[in-house]
């Protein structure tokens, strides 16, 4: 038997033995009769072990395993925007064309449309010195993304020929002297990161038009963050509405292990709803991957892998890319699958040894960089974190808190209140503040930090307060404490709720964002004013006026009329105290 | 293929059984075992290589031993599949229950079942209307939903899947549900209160039942509902049913699945359930739902049990990460005599979102859900704090509220078990018991509703 073909000697699930090749780690496999695909996980003497991408029901020993010599690699070039992918690459659209409603096995799909034609515009031109990752052509990809056609990683020289023209992904666009020739299709291994010249620390905030996020606990551009929360607590719709509004160019939305229902909300919705950056269809900038919960536990482990390595790829032609994995919890637990399958040595609760140092690799690729040709681009990655129980003292919760900045730690009492979204002000944080609070003085006030610490300390006092109240009632603080808590009430309904799927109240850009602040602390000051005067709390708080500025904000144009608004909540507060 | 019997049985260990044979074995192979008294048992492969081939025996190993022996059938477990299944009961293993004749094949459905493409799933927005006021004004059903209901041993969990089964209906249709019931490990007095109350209001006829009871093989459990669903995803998108599968109780599924973790000794996670659980249920969970271009759907009602009441417990914890919701049941408000003792507040519809409002049940149905469950929340909060204060420390808000939330448990939840109340019955009832909170203190409610159904405020 040679080195290249081998048999099949034990089926466990999705882990399957082979001997009689001799396998490379991580190189993909094909298994079986129907030739599934697979990927070498464990070489054990002249044994490998393989984790089988597809269902094994029905594979039996002695089964042919052939070498593709390949390791598991994705497909980059234009027309990766707007797809929807399994974990493996494989576009559900071209799966559903061959196989139907349902998933059925041994179907290989390309993960880019071999045949489509695009236009390829070059920017090099012949003799031209040009280094890996060098841009050296563009095809308009979708309506609003430019897709630059980059020299792969590995290759550089001088340029032979290239033509502008409609070529396929396939085709030679471009030959370097040295013979090379260079289509727009490249392939990248997912379990290696791509290449850059450095990384920088960030300074720009990811906005996301929600105001708990912007505000209190920003996230930079090249951050990344870990939302952990009990079901049903909001992480899907989190992450849902940062795929919608956060302000990155390219959106990699990836279903781990989750809902099927989910990914058809965002298939329904993504191509009607506009991007607020752009004014065009939200699609144009997405790319999906699907591999949920029933979907097999190999190709989930994989499914972060393809969508990472899509995300570099963009953020290397300069973009800055956002990621959003909903669940990291689910490839934690695909890894203790396949791992318990391997008989490894579990470490904690049954996770492999190796979680947390996977997790680690895996945030690692998040980064601002000068990339190769020299551009700024940048991958920000937001994990959900589905922790057993909502108890984050668990293995995934606790591995991801090590590495990322930013803590957004939902709140099953919140959500059971129907506060939303239901983000603890009090646990979570972020640690860029420092970083960023120069760009928000440069481009939004340049009080802003102070702002936010105001708003911050106000909720920290209520919670102490609160404990008082929870013993004797809130009618036993003196004033001005009860002044405090209603203005901290402001905050939590007025500032911090946000309802997740209102047309006009999802998204608030950071000017109104700032303004909306101001005018929770103008309110407190006016209130202070006019209680010193003699008004009576009741009445101060309950003035029409500021019931208006605070329900106003469902309309659109808010931002244009908080300050009318405002100036008539202080006359209102004003004309209150003088009753008196 | 095979046909030839084996008898080198090496080692026989709870639901286990491993041999060394002699030719390849397919993964999932269905095993027949012949004991040396000539009983018959079945079973299906785990592990199978050169070496060795682990079975799991559904009935159980008792009475095997090292003669017994083993013959590999060639083939993954399938469910012969056809439109005879309506009106049939069938054991945990799909044979004939009811002394029927041997299911005419249509076809064979491998029971797995291979994943819907989420690319080929079509968003489900139908309302279905349960007659049960708690259901459809705060954790709306929606038609292709999987909605568990959370319960706990002793509370009438039973009764209110009965009443679902028996009431639900697609507002304004009166298209019936085929229901296909799924019994894992319940006891006989419950199996037949379930069939007598199927054959008492006729819907027997226009039923499915695949029957595992408590005596029964626990690990056939691990086959019973894929069976069921087998049968539910035939009738919904081959023959186009709307089906609604109602299965309990997934904590004894769970149960038979830890016993084949702890026989192969694997790791366990928590509380000494396989890793995996997860996984394994959301291969349940998941074949609910609606495709594109098929006219049937699939709608999940299963009843979990939560061991020691705890929601955070691994079944329903992991069940609730996988489900469109879950409605919980409260010993505590059955203690108080109120039937369906549902707790609104951790329940929630994740679905409900996409299928209330004017066009489905009826303009102001978000507005009174949201207002109805925050006025109650409020109220139940503030039971505690009387208790510590007394009544006399509330102001005038905090008085409405708490006298509210008595009402709303006495007037809102209660209903009898044949009550059906319609879904614009059910508003109202909502708008009556609103009104004994001032509008002022009514901040979730849309003036433009307020005007037009409050009973003595509206224009
Ligand atoms: N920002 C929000 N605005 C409005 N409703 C929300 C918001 N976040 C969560 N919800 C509500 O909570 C439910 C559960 O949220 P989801 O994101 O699916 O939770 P998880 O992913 O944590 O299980 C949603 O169906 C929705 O009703
Ligand atoms: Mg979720």
């Amino acid at each position: 038997m040679s080195d290249e073909n081998g048999v099949i000697y034990r089926i466990s699930g999705p882990v399957v033995t082979a001997t009689g090749i001799r396998s490379r780690m991580y190189e993909v496999v094909r298994v079986g009769h129907e030739g599934l695909m697979g990927e070498v996980i464990e070489l054990h003497g002249d044994k490998s072990v393989i984790q089988v991408y597809e269902d094994t029901s029905g594979i039996r020993p002695g089964e042919p395993v052939v070498r593709t010599g390949q390791t598991l690699s994705v497909q980059l070039g234009p027309g990766l925007l707007t797809q929807i992918y399994d974990g493996i690459q494989r576009p559900l659209p071209v799966l559903e064309k061959t196989m139907g409603t349902f998933i059925e096995r041994g179907v290989d799909a390309d993960g880019l449309d071999l045949e489509k034609v695009w236009d390829f515009e070059a920017t090099v031109s012949v003799g031209d010195e040009v280094a890996p990752g060098a841009v050296i052509g563009t095809v308009q990809e979708t309506e609003t993304i430019v897709h630059k056609v980059m020299l792969p990683p590995n290759h550089s020289g001088k340029v032979a020929s290239i033509e502008s023209g409609s070529f396929n992904v396939t085709q030679t666009v471009c030959t370097l002297e040295d013979g090379t020739e260079i289509q727009m299709m490249q392939k990248w291994p997912v379990r290696t990161p791509r290449p850059y010249h450095q990384k920088y620390a960030p300074d720009t905030p990811l906005i996301t038009g929600m105001r708990i996020l912007d505000f209190l606990f920003p996230l930079a551009k090249g951050g990344a963050a870990g939302i952990p929360g009990p079901f049903g607590s909001g992480k899907t719709v989190t992450q849902q509405s940062l795929a919608k509004y956060s302000d990155a160019q390219i959106v990699v939305y990836i279903g781990c292990g989750e809902r099927g229902n989910e990914m058809t909300e965002v298939l329904d919705e993504f191509p009607h709803l506009i991007d607020p950056n752009t004014g065009k269809p939200l699609m144009n900038r997405t790319v999906m991957i699907a591999n949920t919960s029933n979907m097999p536990v190999a190709a989930r482990e994989a499914s972060v892998y393809t969508g990472i390595t899509i995300a570099e790829y963009f953020r290397d032609m300069g973009y800055d890319v956002a990621l959003m994995a909903d669940s990291t919890s689910r490839w934690a637990e695909a890894m203790r699958e396949i791992s318990s399958r391997l008989e490894e040595m579990p470490g904690e609760e049954g996770y492999p040894a190796y979680l947390s140092s996977r997790l680690a690799e895996f945030y690692e690729r998040a980064g601002r960089v000068e990339t190769l040709e020299g551009e700024d681009g940048s991958v920000t990655v937001i994990g959900a974190v589905s922790p057993p129980g909502g108890d984050i003292s668990e293995p995934v919760s606790q591995g991801t808190l090590r590495i990322v900045k930013v803590f957004w730690g939902l709140d099953a009492g919140l959500a059971r209140q129907r506060h939303f979204p239901a983000i603890n002000w009090l646990s979570s944080y972020s640690l860029y503040p420092q970083s960023l609070d120069q760009w928000f003085r440069d481009n939004i006030a340049t009080d802003f930090p102070e702002i936010r610490t105001e708003i911050s300390s106000l909720l920290q006092v209520e919670a102490e307060l609160q404990e008082i109240v929870q013993l004797v009632g809130s009618d036993a603080l003196p004033v001005d404490q009860q002044l405090t808590l209603e203005v901290a009430r402001m905050i939590r309904e007025f500032f911090l709720q946000q309802n997740g799927f209102h047309d006009v109240d999802a998204y608030t850009g950071l000017e109104q964002q700032y303004k909306m602040a101001k005018a929770i602390l103008t309110f407190q000051d006016s209130a202070k004013k006019a209680l010193a005067a003699g008004g009576l709390l009741e009445d101060v708080v309950n003035v029409p006026a500021r019931t208006n500025l605070m329900r106003d904000r469902f309309e659109p144009g808010y931002v244009d009329r908080v300050d009318g608004l405002v100036d008539e909540m202080n006359q209102q507060i004003a004309a209150a105290a003088e009753e008196n | 293929m095979s046909g030839k019997e084996y008898r080198t049985i090496t080692d026989v260990k709870g639901p286990l059984v491993f041999l060394e044979k002699t030719e390849p074995v397919a993964f999932g192979e269905i095993v027949q075992l012949r004991l040396t008294d000539g009983t018959m048992k079945n079973g299906q492969v785990l592990d199978t290589s050169d070496d060795m081939v682990v079975v799991q025996v559904f009935e159980g190993t008792a009475g095997v031993d090292l003669g017994s022996s083993v013959k590999f059938m060639g083939d993954v477990f399938k469910l012969p599949v056809s439109k005879d299944l309506i009106g049939r009961i069938l054991d945990g293993a799909g044979r004939p229950r009811d002394g029927g004749p041997a299911i005419v094949a249509e076809g064979e459905a491998d029971i797995i079942g291979a994943a819907i493409n989420p690319y080929s799933r079509q968003s489900p927005h139908d309302f279905i209307q349960t007659g049960i006021s708690a259901i459809d004004c705060c954790t709306t059903l929606v038609r292709g939903q999987k909605l568990p209901i959370f319960s706990a041993s002793g509370l009438p969990h039973n009764d209110i899947a009965l009443q679902i089964a028996r009431q639900a209906k697609l507002k304004g249709s009166d298209e019936e549900f085929i229901v296909v019931f799924c019994a894992m490990g319940i006891t006989a007095e419950e199996y037949n209160f379930f069939r007598s109350d199927l054959e008492r209001t006729g819907a027997l006829e226009n039923a499915v039942l695949f029957v595992n009871l408590a005596d029964d093989p626990a690990v056939e459990r691990l086959i019973t509902p894929r069976l069921a669903l087998t049968a539910a995803e035939y009738l919904a998108f081959e023959q186009d049913y709307h089906v609604l599968v109602v299965y309990t109780d997934v904590t004894n599924y769970c149960d038979a699945l830890r016993q084949i973790g702890a026989a192969r000794e694997e790791v366990p996670g928590r509380r000494g359930y396989p890793g995996y659980m997860y996984t394994d249920l959301a291969m349940l969970y998941e074949r609910a739902g609606l495709v594109k271009g098929k006219k049937g759907s699939i709608t999940q009602f299963p009843i979990l049990t939560m061991p020691g009441d705890d929601i955070t417990h691994p079944i329903p914890d992991l069940s609730g990460y996988i489900t469109e919701g879950q409605i919980v049941i409260s010993r505590e408000l059955h203690g108080s005599g109120i039937y369906p003792p549902i707790n609104v507040l951790p329940s929630l519809s994740r679905l409900m979102g996409g299928c209330i409002g004017e066009k489905t049940t009826r303009e102001d149905h978000k507005s009174v859900s949201d207002q109805m469950y925050a006025a109650y929340a409020q109220g139940r909060e503030l039971r505690g704090l009387v208790a510590i204060v007394g009544e006399d420390a509330l102001n005038e808000r905090d008085k409405q509220l708490l006298d509210f939330s008595g009402l709303f448990e006495d007037k809102f939840l209660r209903q009898s078990r044949d009550e059906n109340r319609s879904i614009d019955e059910t508003l109202d009832l909502c708008w009556d018991l609103m009104q004994n909170i001032s509008t002022k203190y009514l901040v979730r409610l849309d003036q433009k509703w307020i005007d037009k159904y409050h009973p003595t405020e509206k224009k």
